[in-house]
């Protein structure tokens, strides 16, 4: 099966993806698995392509994670951040672009405060491909990748038989670009989504039509959003926002959503941990909960660098733009 | 696996029939048993797609003429290919799966067909990723001959004389049809 190579031009969100293209990522994801758990860990794959990693907001798992994807597929990379470099001397998100498009890269990968910037850039530069790695409050593609990726592995299930799970999603969902990509992707996939958060976080419209055609419920109540669910994925509380009064205090969000082994008594048998991370511990989730048999973020970092490789794999082996 | 899939098209052209399959792969898994009798260190890879089928049937004729456990895997190349840049289709990756050190094995690599030598020379990259094999041999189904690398088969099942632009394909009842190997003449090829 080959899949149409417009359709990878960019990999900037769950958005807009066909089922068979979510389940072709991850199926090919689920193969440079296996790279990562050699002894020698490189394959020539991307030989003579250059990956950059404009990273304009704090990273370090996702950052790392692309970067040791590139160099595993034989990739140039170079990660480029905020501080230090002419972005703190006030050039445009745009100029930074196409001066570094001057130097002809492969991969553009970006990260950037501003829901949207990846797609704007994807549509101003010509002849690089773009990865979103965060977009604001938009998107964040690989990181649900990576999440289904690890369901998948975790329920022995094939990319296409990961349907029909109850997926409680628990936090800021309103900030959250995790969330966001998460929910396209288990919409496409046959999954249903709770959402659990005070109302603040948790706002109503994405029950609407308009935002994810309505498949998806709310709940403010932590115990009855888990109720049943077979997978939890508890969202960071971003301390940096607790100016903007979203919720009253930390300790009575704590006392409200905080997951912990407790909780997912009423949860389905088997119930299994997920978290974006940087974790909170003993704010959003407990650290035995974190820690413990049930929780898969080890699994989900690992995962990261798979899904970021077959991602750079898709978008970097193909011929330039202008000769397709 | 619907009917459609079984059909073989009327213009593609059987050069080699089931029985002969057959009996060419018996005698490449005599010819390797034969070559070094010190068996112990003997191992069988399959390249993805065309050879794991032809390196799983060698590997058990080999297991039921000795009577033992050979170890046995594949190898998926696209990842060592070198026209990755030039293909405008979006390469799939079916994986390497291989359940054993190949430090120190004989290695045959298995294939369908041979023909430029670039598949089997992406191949020999892959293996040498995964360890320093003492050996590695080469057993091909089908030699087309076109060869635009140094390398050549230890152990071939035909010799098919064909013209650059031909398709040669290989037809498997692991794959739902009769065995058999086809030629499509270049002027053929158009047809579809």
């Amino acid at each position: 099966m080959n899949v149409d190579s417009v359709r990878f031009q960019h990999l900037l969100g769950i958005e807009g993806l066909s089922r068979e293209d979510l389940i072709f990522l991850l199926e090919n994801s689920q193969q440079f698995v296996e790279v990562s758990q050699r002894d020698l860990k490189k394959v020539p794959a991307l030989r003579g392509k250059t990956i950059i990693n404009l990273f304009l907001e704090p990273s370090t798992r996702t950052r790392a994670s692309f970067e040791i994807a590139g160099k595993r597929l034989s990739a140039d990379t170079i990660n480029i951040s905020g501080s230090g470099t002419s972005v703190s001397k006030g050039e445009t998100l745009l100029d930074t672009a196409r001066t570094l498009q001057a130097m002809n890269p492969d991969i553009l990968v970006v990260r950037h405060r501003s829901s949207g910037a990846a797609h704007f850039l994807s549509q101003e530069l010509t002849r690089t491909a773009v990865v979103n790695a965060g977009d604001g409050m938009h998107e964040h593609p690989t990181q649900a990748l990576l999440d289904c990726l690890t369901l998948c592995q975790h329920f022995e299930l094939a990319p296409s038989e990961l349907k029909g799970k109850n997926i409680t999603i628990v936090g800021d969902i309103r900030h959250s670009r995790v969330a966001r990509s998460n929910i396209w992707a288990h919409q496409l996939l046959g999954n249903k989504v709770t959402l659990v958060g005070p109302a603040t976080l948790v706002p109503h419209e994405f029950a609407d039509e308009e935002a994810f055609g309505g498949g998806v419920r709310i709940c403010h109540t932590l115990r009855e959003g888990v109720e049943g669910a077979d997978v939890v994925m508890v969202l960071r509380i971003q301390l940096e926002r607790q100016s903007d009064n979203f919720i009253p205090t930390l300790e009575e969000y704590t006392r409200q959503y905080c997951v912990t082994p407790q909780v997912l008594e009423g949860a389905a048998p088997g119930c299994v941990v997920l978290h974006p991370g940087p974790a909170n511990r003993g704010i959003e989730i407990s650290s035995t909960l974190y820690e413990g048999t049930q929780s898969l973020v080890e699994k989900q970092v690992t995962n990261g660098v798979a899904v970021r490789m077959a991602t750079l794999f898709l978008l970097g082996s193909r011929g330039r733009k202008e000769n397709v | 696996m619907s009917d459609q899939e079984h059909h073989i098209p009327d213009f593609w052209k059987e050069v080699v029939d089931a029985e002969t399959i057959e009996r060419c792969l018996t005698r490449i898994s005599y010819e390797i048993v034969e070559k070094d009798r010190d068996l112990q260190k003997l191992a069988l890879v399959g390249i993805r797609t065309g050879g794991e089928f032809i390196a799983q049937r060698i590997h058990q004729k080999i297991q039921e003429i000795e009577n033992r456990e050979v170890p046995f895997g594949v190898i998926d190349i696209t990842l060592y290919r070198d026209d990755l840049s030039d293909s405008l289709e979006q390469p799939t990756l079916k994986g390497t799966d291989l359940p054993f050190s190949l430090s120190g094995h004989r290695i045959v690599l298995v294939d369908d067909v041979l023909y430029t030598g670039r598949t089997v020379r992406a191949a020999l990259d892959a293996i040498i990723d995964f360890g320093r094999p003492a050996l590695v041999e080469l057993a091909v189904l089908a030699d087309r001959g076109h060869r635009e690398l140094p390398i050549r088969p230890d152990y071939v099942g035909k010799n098919l004389p064909t013209h650059k632009d031909d398709f040669v394909r290989v037809r498997l009842r692991e794959g739902g049809y009769t065995d058999g190997i086809y030629l499509i003449q270049a002027h053929d090829a158009k047809k579809g």
